[in-house]
C-alpha cells in the first residue's frame, strides 16, 4: 500500500478489503457444499472450480486487509475468529443453494456485478488492491461466461425448467440492490482513487442481466422491498447457521496448526 | 487412484441394460498446450452442446495450466481408418524418403 | 491371421489393444466390469472427503481438500470415457452404480468422523491406490492405460497433502496427536482390505493377469504397501494398530496380522457402515439434477432446429 498516514483511510482500506473477501468466503463456502451433488460429474467439476477461484480471492483480499490493518491478524483468523456481526458480505452472498436455478440465479446476479467491479479496481491508486482485482477478474469474467450459459439454458430449456429458473431469480433479486449502496467506506475510497462509486456499476449490471433475462425468456422480478445491510454485519439468517460449521475447528481448538 | 473391487464368489455378472435415459452426446476433447504447437487429443466428456463442452473441456483437462485452446467435435463425427487395415494403409515401407537412406561422405559438410 | 491371433500377438509383444480392435467378449466383458467399478470408486470416493470440505480448519486446507475432491471427480470421469470406448454409455454406467449391479471399492464405505481422517484418507487410501497404479499405466487396454498415466501424474499431491496433515496432527497438540491416532486405529485394517481377497481366493485374477489386465497379485501389492507405510507410521510416532505386526529379518518384510474377512465381505455385499448413504446420495444428486439435464438437451434441440432453419 502507498504509504499514508491517513489511518481513516487505511482503516476504510481494510474494512473495504474485507468486504470483498467476505464475499468470497461466504460464496466458495456456499459453492462447496455443492461438490458431489450436482447434475452431473462435468458439474461437479465445475463447480468445484468456482469455489476454488473464490477461495483464492478471498486469501489475497483477507491477505493484504491484515496487512493494512497491521495488527497481525492473518487470513485464517479473519475467516475463522469473527462472529456473524463482524462479517461484511453482501446478503446475497449468503443465501442458500436451493436447486440448480436458485444457485445459478445467485450467481448470476453477483458475477455480473464482481465483474465491471474487478476491471474497474484494476486502475485504483493502490497498485496492491489493483494488482489482486486484475488477477481475480479473469476468473470473474469465466464464472460470468459459466453462469450466462446456464441461466439461458435453464430459462430457455423446459417449462419446468424455466419456471424453476425464475423460481430462483425471483428469491435472489430482493438482495441485488445492496450491491450498489456505498457508505462512508466507499466514499472514503472514491475520493482517494483507490475504487469506484458501487452506484456507477449499476448500468453495466443492468444491461448484462436485462440481455441474459431476455435471451433465457426470463421475466425482470417485480421490485419488492429490498434487503441489504450485510456490509454492516447485518445478515439474514443464512449466515448464522453457516459460521458455525465453517469455524468449528479453530473454535473448539483454538490456537493449534493445522 | 487404483481400485480392484472383488467379486463376490456365488454373484451373477451384472448385465448392462439399456433402460438408461438418453444422456448428453459424447464430444472428444483436443487441447493445444503452448502456442506453436498442435491441438492434442486427451479424452472425452459428455455435453449437451459446443458451448458447454468447451466450458467443461476447460474444467476438466485443463487444471494444472495444459493449455491455451481447445477444440471440441462430437465424437460420432469422427471418421476412423480400419484396425484390421493397419498393415495395408501403415506398413508400406519406402525407405527412400528418408535422409537416412543417402550415404553423403562426410566432406561434403553438413547436408 | 486370424483376429484371435491378432489379439494374442499384441498381448504376447506387450503392445496396446485398442477400441476398434477385435477382442474376446470375455475380455471386454472384464474390462468394462473393472474400469467402471474403477470410476465409480473416484466418483463415490468424493464423499467421505467432501464430507470435511466446508469444515476443513484453514483456508489452505480448505482449498488443497477442494481441488482434491475435484480431481477425484475427473479422475472418474476419465475413467468412464475409457469404458465408454468399449461400448457402454455413462446412462447406463450410472444405472448400474445406482442399482447395485457395478460396485465401488469398499474403502469409501467407511465413514469421516474426525479431521484427522481426511490425513489418514490421504496417507493410507491414497497410499494403498498408487500402489496400485503404476502397474495399471502398463495395462493392455490403450484407453485404460492412458487415463491411467493421466491420473498418476495428478495424484502426486494426493498423497502427500494427506501425510503432511497427520504430521502436523502427529507433532500438534495432545488432543490432535490422539485425534491421528484414533483415525489411524480405524483405517488401517480398511486400507489393507483395499487390495482385496487373498490371492488363493481372488476368482479373476488368473485371467486379468493373463490378458496383462492386471499385472500382480493382490498379496504382492498388499505387502508392497505394508513395507512402505509401517516407516512412515513410525515417523509419526503413531502405533499401528497390528498387535502381529514384526519385522522379519530373513524376508526383510513386515509381517502383519490375520485381516478380518467377515467383516471385508459383509463390507463388498452392501453392509458396511455407509454403503447405503453413500448411493443414496449419488442417486438423490442425479435425480435432483434430472430436470437440469433436461433442459439442457432441450435448449440443445432448440438451437439444432433453429441453425438448421437459417
Amino acid at each position: 500500500m502507498t504509504q499514508t498516514v491517513d489511518s481513516a483511510l487505511r482503516s476504510a482500506l481494510f474494512t473495504y478489503l474485507v468486504r470483498l473477501g467476505d464475499d468470497s468466503l461466504v460464496l466458495g463456502q456456499r459453492l462447496a457444499e455443492l461438490v458431489s451433488w450436482q447434475p452431473d460429474l462435468e458439474e461437479d467439476i465445475a463447480v468445484a472450480n468456482l469455489a476454488l477461484d473464490h477461495i483464492g480471492h478471498c486469501r489475497n483480499f483477507y491477505a493484504y486487509a491484515g496487512a493494512v490493518e497491521g495488527k497481525g491478524r492473518d487470513e485464517d483468523q479473519l475467516a475463522f475468529l469473527r462472529d456473524e456481526r463482524d462479517f461484511l458480505n453482501l446478503v446475497l452472498c449468503e443465501q442458500p443453494n436451493g436447486d440448480f436455478g436458485q444457485t445459478m440465479a445467485r450467481q448470476l446476479l453477483f458475477d455480473a456485478w464482481r465483474l465491471p467491479l474487478l476491471e474497474a479496481l484494476r486502475d485504483s491508486a493502490d497498485a496492491q488492491l489493483g494488482g489482486i482485482a486484475g488477477k481475480a477478474a479473469k476468473e470473474a469474467r469465466y464464472h460470468l461466461q459459466h453462469s450466462v450459459t446456464w441461466v439461458v439454458r435453464l430459462g430457455d430449456g423446459t417449462q419446468e425448467s424455466n419456471e424453476r429458473m425464475q423460481a430462483g431469480l425471483d428469491f435472489m433479486w430482493r438482495y441485488t440492490d445492496e450491491l450498489f449502496w456505498g457508505d462512508e467506506v466507499e466514499a472514503a475510497l472514491v475520493a482517494a482513487g483507490m475504487a469506484p462509486d458501487p452506484a456507477s456499476l449499476r448500468s453495466t449490471w443492468e444491461t448484462t442481466i436485462g440481455d441474459v433475462l431476455d435471451r433465457a425468456h426470463l421475466r425482470r422480478p417485480a421490485d419488492p422491498r429490498q434487503r441489504g445491510g450485510g456490509r454492516t454485519g447485518h445478515h439474514t439468517e443464512a449466515l448464522g447457521r453457516m459460521l458455525p460449521e465453517l469455524q468449528f475447528l479453530q473454535r473448539s481448538y483454538p490456537g493449534l496448526e493445522w | 487412484m487404483s481400485y480392484d473391487v472383488p467379486h463376490v464368489p456365488g454373484e451373477p455378472e451384472a448385465e448392462s441394460s439399456s433402460s438408461a435415459g438418453p444422456g448428453f452426446p459424447l464430444w472428444e476433447v483436443f487441447v493445444r498446450p503452448s502456442r506453436g504447437l498442435n491441438h492434442v487429443h486427451v479424452g472425452s466428456l459428455h455435453a449437451p452442446d459446443a458451448e458447454t463442452a468447451m466450458q467443461n473441456g476447460r474444467d476438466v483437462y485443463t487444471r494444472r495450466q495444459e493449455g491455451v485452446s481447445i477444440w471440441v467435435v462430437p465424437s460420432a463425427a469422427i471418421h476412423a481408418t480400419d484396425p484390421f487395415e493397419e498393415e495395408a494403409w501403415f506398413d508400406s515401407h519406402k525407405p527412400y524418403r528418408h535422409p537416412t537412406f543417402y550415404e553423403i561422405p562426410d566432406e561434403v559438410g553438413h547436408m | 491371421m486370424t483376429p484371435q491371433e491378432r489379439f494374442d500377438a499384441l498381448i504376447a509383444g506387450d503392445e496396446k489393444v485398442e477400441p476398434r480392435d477385435w477382442m474376446p467378449d470375455e475380455y471386454r466383458k472384464t474390462l468394462i466390469r473393472q474400469i467402471a467399478q474403477h470410476g465409480h470408486s473416484e466418483v463415490i470416493g468424493q464423499q467421505p472427503e467432501g464430507n470435511w470440505i466446508t469444515r476443513a480448519p484453514t483456508l489452505r486446507r480448505k482449498a488443497i481438500l477442494i481441488a482434491k475432491v475435484q480431481d477425484e471427480a475427473g479422475h472418474g470421469l476419465y475413467l468412464y470415457s475409457a469404458a465408454e470406448t468399449l461400448g457402454i454409455s455413462r446412462d447406463e454406467l450410472q444405472d448400474m452404480l445406482h442399482t447395485g449391479r457395478q460396485k465401488y471399492s469398499s474403502i469409501f464405505n467407511y465413514p469421516t468422523l474426525t479431521w484427522a481422517d481426511i490425513g489418514a484418507i490421504g496417507w493410507l487410501v491414497d497410499g494403498a491406490a498408487i500402489t496400485n497404479q503404476v502397474m495399471l499405466t502398463r495395462t493392455s487396454f490403450g484407453p485404460y492405460a492412458r487415463a491411467m498415466i493421466r491420473i498418476c501424474k495428478e495424484e502426486s499431491f494426493h498423497q502427500r497433502q494427506g501425510y503432511e496433515i497427520m504430521l502436523v496432527l502427529a507433532n500438534g497438540s495432545a488432543e490432535q496427536k490422539a485425534m491421528a491416532q484414533d483415525a489411524l486405529d480405524r483405517w488401517w485394517w480398511p486400507a489393507l482390505m483395499m487390495f482385496g481377497p487373498p490371492d488363493a481366493e481372488s476368482t479373476h485374477t488368473q485371467r486379468a493377469v493373463e490378458w496383462k489386465i492386471k499385472r500382480e497379485t493382490n498379496d504382492e501389492l498388499r505387502q508392497r504397501f505394508v513395507d512402505a507405510t509401517v516407516p512412515q507410521a513410525h515417523f509419526l510416532g503413531l502405533t499401528i494398530p497390528d498387535p502381529d505386526l514384526r519385522w522379519d529379518d530373513e524376508s526383510e518384510r513386515w509381517e502383519f496380522g490375520e485381516i478380518d474377512w467377515v467383516e471385508f465381505w459383509e463390507v463388498v455385499k452392501g453392509n458396511g457402515p455407509c454403503n447405503k448413504e453413500r448411493i443414496a446420495h449419488k442417486v438423490k444428486a442425479w435425480s435432483d439434477g434430472a430436470w437440469v439435464r433436461e433442459a439442457a438437451r432441450a435448449h440443445a434441440t432448440k438451437q439444432t432446429r433453429m441453425e438448421a432453419s437459417a
